[in-house]
């Protein structure tokens, strides 16, 4: 940006980021479909659209167009609350630049109809040809260092290593003659099924790694049923998390970063070795020793092969993966995959095929959806919309950060804006009742100049004081599990104003910090 | 980077200051994201900003002295203010208002006395107006129960032939600032008690206030520029003759007679004749000018620039003020030749805080010359365009190294540049730009009248043309001095009336803090950049101070290591280090305690000089030791 790149922030607060951006849209939570899909229709409308991309390159434009043709700039600025005239100039900036790069977290994907709003920004990008090419294309900004990592390596219910699908017959023959074992040709669950199916019952012994839903799941009182009842849960983990505290047995890791060696693959595709720097604390285990241990006391000697050796097995399983060897990974910084060989230099730009004449491949879809607002609905009971997040000096549910001292690390806080404390009659630092349909908690009101009337904030970071996920929705998206965390509909109650009630069982105060 | 301040809101006077530097630039306050009332119906959905907002960063050190001005110091609602307006971070702001020394983030009483008790003063009793003024108004930076003045020392305030001198900064609506001496602490004391106002305007340096030539105006005038209304000169031609202010009298002595001419030549031409005279830079580098323009004039990118430096801070010298204050409109002319050769629509002059009276002059100039159609859109109606825009410097030595002056000018800290590129490739904003000393500009006129060739006659065959000087310290006539390249020491000395009481001569700085020292023995040396290289010594921009017997030349010394170790922007190692480790040296020395022999020592502060030459950025790094050195070898110094 400080060479010129302009920024388009796109937000129902007013975040530091887009006080930095060159034009910020205030949307209503969950509008985004709205915006993106009037977006479209603008870039078709004002003849801005790259007809010789999608002609040569992506199929069902014709769909996308007669869906997105009833979102006009005057319908979105209903919908989503944003002026007519700021959607269209975010359309043509967006359809008119050189190159452009959308970007997003969780603000799309915490919805219940979470892959609808990708596709709604896939369809931005195919419309436009800001896919494939050098400074387009888009981007899920991950909040962890090898998110992309897990999935490529297999930490999804549907895929093997290499992100290949265990439903594909060729795709899961080589695991079945490597390992000599017949690796299930069905897909699993979910992290959201996988709750659905300990609560009918159907799953009854549980192994986190790494993972504290008791505190990240939507809906705690529900998680926390559900995980004591199970008959058995392993958690292994760096800290003796909250999810931890309710486990049969906890086996003590090593952390990933400092004191294990691996590799980690970052939003760019980009594979890195992370090395080892520090002896793990006295009965801190790394992860692979505890698999192979684990494999070894079930009566299945692996071996002890090093972090190095197990990466060379990927590498023979996944064609994607097979170029990058240790030594490569070391000297070149890192490689994008996919990278079939030693000699292959990896592959910077993951759509780059779209642009070849004709295009190698399947040509890219464009695939139209609808705009369906939160399931969670305002009414006169529950008036406000809120919304939850992170906050800078703070990491998810506080497991890692919790214990680390912020100078400026406030707490959890209703954050509201400053006309909203007025209008409620409120000051800051008062303790109020926030209560959804699911659930209450009380926190002390902030004021905070990025909300707009009937926009509130509060994050998860400090679910041992105030959890929040008592209030959120377990609405989930039925393609990719994730519940709808960024829109609750609550009221605010003033302590005193009705009598408190009993606390519910099941939610004791707990603190982990020293 | 977080650009929320969670203070209170400014206050309303701070506010007005601020915009009434802002308004005319950006416009005013569209809504609360930028500064102004909450209001949901224009902010709650949308808001523009980025790149537009922050385009305008170069105005954060005007906004900066608006606010600094008007209430006396940096309040943090009024930083939180400005920071809104043009989107800046306030902890970068703060970073920007803490490296200026006139600007105050601490809250300070309104009215300031800036005393400088630097070398020239120093000589003139600075010291004991210090002593005096701690028994009458406290500690330096306190503020004296119920007067709302403090008082605190300063670097040279460029007023070295008034020595010893004082800087009054009053805040209000409308602010007041003056450069006022010689002075005394009872004087000071009045007119920090009368809340400086008319009194302290009226008394500016040159004269009663009036501008108009008369010989009561030349009197006062000769006392800071003794040759003034003298035959023979080319750069001090118009002091005395002309009202400063006025664009008549500069026009009735050949004014712009240059500029004209030089629309005729063309730009190629004008750069061939400034080339031909071989004219050096005055600033103190020494870089032909010609290959500056010529470079810049063959830069391909638009916009280009022309600086001019008038952050004149270097002790002892204060040439420049003389053009500013005296000849204004000649700097104007100048820096339009300069424009208009090198392809540049834009000029920044940049002129030290220090130098109210002269900021004024030049503003005064440079609205009359846009009036009359001398700058603007169409300059002469010869279809170029060409404009200028006072910068004021904040109090910061280093901002008159070439790449800091560009840093404050696009509104962060003065902090030079790693020198990857040359000025006239990527200087202010990137962009292609021709920075010259005031003095080197005020020589183009001259050039372009006379011709090249004529010019290159004069001086001596490496040091072309006439040659400013700023004469000070143990002399009869301090002031400044206008002389052919070549004049020796010695005479130059005597052309100042020689040293008082016909006393020895100890020691004469060359070129100031950043120059040398030489002893009796280098009297007979021409200055000249040539003879000042042979012999080991600099010219500098032209400061000679004189030290005769009776100087306690340690303490002279201690003061310039202090001034570097003050100075040192801090941004690399060997300099903030090394600057300190000079001054504890100094002190060991002045106490009578050196660590080991006093041969130790010397040796110490040569390993130190030699880091600092080698492994500083820039030239204030680099020439910190040299002064040190090069005095403390002077025979007599170390007993």
């Amino acid at each position: 940006m400080r060479r010129g790149a302009r920024l388009i922030a796109i937000d129902p607060r007013r975040t530091s980021s887009a006080e930095w951006a060159d034009l910020w849209l205030g949307l209503d939570v969950g509008s985004d479909i709205a915006l993106a899909n009037a977006m479209g229709r603008e870039i078709i409308a004002a003849g801005l659209a790259n007809e010789g991309f999608i002609a040569r390159a992506t199929s069902g434009f014709e769909a996308y167009r007669d869906k997105v043709e009833p979102y006009t700039l005057e319908y979105a600025e209903r919908e989503t609350g944003v002026p007519a005239a700021a959607i269209r100039e975010a359309a043509h900036a967006y359809a008119t630049a050189d190159t452009a790069l959308l970007c997003w977290t969780l603000g799309i994907t915490e919805h219940h109809n979470a892959v609808d709003n990708v596709l709604a920004l896939i369809s931005l990008a195919l419309l436009t040809g800001h896919i494939g090419k050098w400074g387009s294309g888009i981007n899920p900004l991950r909040g962890q260092n090898n998110v992309q990592g897990g999935g490529d390596m297999g930490a999804l219910p549907d895929r093997l290593p290499g992100f290949q699908h265990v439903e594909n017959d060729a795709l899961r023959a080589p695991f079945d003659r490597a390992w000599g074992v017949a690796v299930p040709q069905d897909r699993g669950w979910h992290l959201s099924a996988m709750f659905d199916a300990m609560d009918r019952g159907d799953l009854k012994a549980l192994y986190v790694i790494g993972e504290n839903p008791i505190q990240s799941e939507a809906d705690r009182h529900r998680t926390e049923r559900i995980l004591r009842g199970l008959d058995f849960m392993v958690v292994q983990d760096i800290f003796l998390t909250a999810t931890a505290e309710v486990a049969d047995v906890v086996l003590p890791a090593a952390a990933a970063w400092a004191e294990s060696e691996g590799t980690v693959t970052n939003s760019e595709r980009r594979v890195q070795r992370v090395r080892k720097a520090l002896e793990p604390p006295d009965g801190a285990r790394d992860d692979l020793w505890i698999v192979l241990e684990l494999a070894r006391r079930m009566g299945h000697d692996w071996g002890t092969p090093s972090a190095e050796a197990v990466w060379n097995e990927l590498r023979g399983l996944s064609s994607a993966h097979a170029g990058m060897s240790y030594a490569r990974l070391e000297a070149e910084d890192g490689l994008h995959w996919p990278c079939y060989d030693e000699t292959h230099p990896g592959e910077p730009f993951l759509h780059s095929r779209l642009w070849a004449d004709p295009v190698v491949g399947s040509r890219a879809p464009f695939v139209p959806v609808d705009h369906a607002p939160p399931v969670d609905r305002l009414d006169g009971e529950f008036p406000m919309r809120l919304t939850t997040g992170r906050r800078l000096d703070s990491y998810n549910t506080g497991v890692q950060t919790g214990p680390l001292r912020f100078p400026g690390r406030k707490g959890e806080t209703l954050d509201l804006c400053p006309e909203d404390i007025e209008r409620y009659d409120l000051a800051e630092g008062e303790v109020v009742r926030i209560v959804s349909r699911r659930g209450e908690v009380e926190a002390p009101v902030r004021a905070d100049h990025s909300l707009r009337p009937g926009l509130a904030f509060m994050t998860m970071h400090f679910q041992d004081d105030v959890a929040v996920n008592n209030l959120t929705i377990d609405a989930t998206d039925p393609k990719s599990g994730t519940a709808e965390f960024k829109a609750t509909a609550i009221r605010i109650e003033k302590l005193g104003a009705s009598p408190r009630p009993e606390r519910e069982a099941g939610q004791p105060a707990r603190s982990l910090r020293p | 980077m977080d650009l929320h301040v969670v203070d209170a809101l400014a206050t309303p006077t701070e506010r007005a200051a601020v915009d009434a530097v802002l308004d005319p630039e950006i416009g005013a306050v569209r809504g609360g994201w930028d500064g102004g009332l909450r209001d949901m119906a224009l902010d709650g959905r949308a808001a523009h900003g980025g790149h537009e907002a922050r385009s305008r960063r170069d105005l954060l050190l005007p906004a900066l002295h608006a606010l600094n001005d008007r209430i006396g110091w940096i309040s943090r609602p009024g930083l939180g203010y400005i920071c809104r307006r043009l989107t800046v971070p306030p902890a970068e702001a703060y970073g920007v208002a803490t490296f200026y020394a006139l600007l105050s983030t601490v809250k300070r009483p309104p009215a300031v006395a800036h005393v400088c008790d630097d070398m020239a003063c120093r000589m003139a009793g600075a010291e004991d107006v210090c002593r005096d003024l701690e028994r009458e108004l406290g500690p330096a930076g306190d503020p004296t129960p119920g007067t709302g003045a403090t008082w605190l020392r300063s670097p040279c305030l460029g007023l070295c032939e008034r020595a010893p001198a004082v800087l009054f900064t009053i805040a209000g609506d409308p602010p007041l600032r003056a450069a006022v001496g010689p002075v005394d602490a009872p004087e000071i004391v009045r007119r920090l008690n009368n809340d400086g106002a008319g009194d302290t305007r009226a008394s500016a340096q040159n004269g009663n206030g009036e501008t108009a030539p008369s010989d009561e105006r030349l009197a006062s005038l000769r006392r800071s520029i003794p040759q003034a209304g003298g035959p023979g000169l080319r750069l001090l031609a118009r002091v005395g003759r002309i009202d400063p202010t006025s664009l008549v009298d500069f026009l009735a002595t050949d004014g712009y007679a240059a500029l004209r001419k030089a629309i005729d030549l063309g730009p190629r031409r004008v750069v061939e004749e400034v080339t031909i005279a071989e004219v050096l830079g005055r600033g103190g580098a020494g870089f032909p000018a010609g290959r500056k323009w010529a470079a810049a004039a063959a830069s391909t990118g638009l916009p280009k620039y022309i600086v001019c430096n008038a952050d004149e801070a270097e002790p002892g010298t204060f040439k420049d003020r003389a053009i500013l204050e005296e000849d204004p409109f000649s700097l104007v002319e100048a820096m339009t030749i300069a424009g208009f050769a090198t392809g540049a629509e834009k000029g920044y002059l940049y002129i030290r805080g220090e130098y109210p009276l002269g900021e004024a002059r030049m503003a005064n100039a440079i609205d009359l010359a846009r009036d009359a159609g001398y700058l603007g859109a169409d300059v002469m109606g010869a279809g170029f365009a060409f404009d200028i825009e006072i910068r004021r410097g904040g109090g910061a030595y280093i901002a008159g190294e070439g790449t800091a002056l560009f840093e404050s000018i696009e509104g962060k800290r003065a902090e030079p540049r790693n020198k990857a590129a040359r000025s006239t490739t990527a200087g202010l904003f990137q962009r292609p730009t021709a920075v010259n000393n005031v003095e080197t500009l005020v020589n183009i006129p001259g050039i372009i009248l006379g011709g090249g060739t004529e010019y290159a006659t004069l001086g001596t065959a490496k040091s072309t043309g006439h040659k400013l000087f700023s004469v000070s310290g143990h002399v009869e006539r301090p002031g400044v001095y206008e002389s052919e390249f070549g004049i020796t020491i010695h005479d130059l000395i005597e052309l100042a009336g020689g040293v008082p009481g016909g006393r020895a001569i100890k020691a004469v700085n060359l070129g100031g803090a950043a120059g040398v020292f030489v002893g009796p023995d280098a009297l007979h040396m021409p200055l000249t950049f040539e003879d000042a290289k042979e012999a080991g010594a600099t010219l500098g921009a032209g400061a000679v101070v004189v030290f005769d017997e009776t100087t306690d030349l340690l303490d002279i010394l201690r003061r310039i290591a202090q001034f570097f170790r003050d100075e040192s922007c801090g941004q690399c190692v060997p300099c903030r280090v090394g600057t300190v480790r000079q001054e504890e040296l100094l002190a060991r020395l002045m106490a009578g305690q050196p660590r080991g022999s006093i041969a130790d020592e010397l040796d110490l502060l040569n390993d130190l000089g030699g880091v600092l030459r080698d492994a500083s950025i820039c030239g204030l790094g680099m020439t910190a030791n040299d002064a040190l050195s090069s005095g403390l070898r002077l025979q007599g110094v170390l007993a």
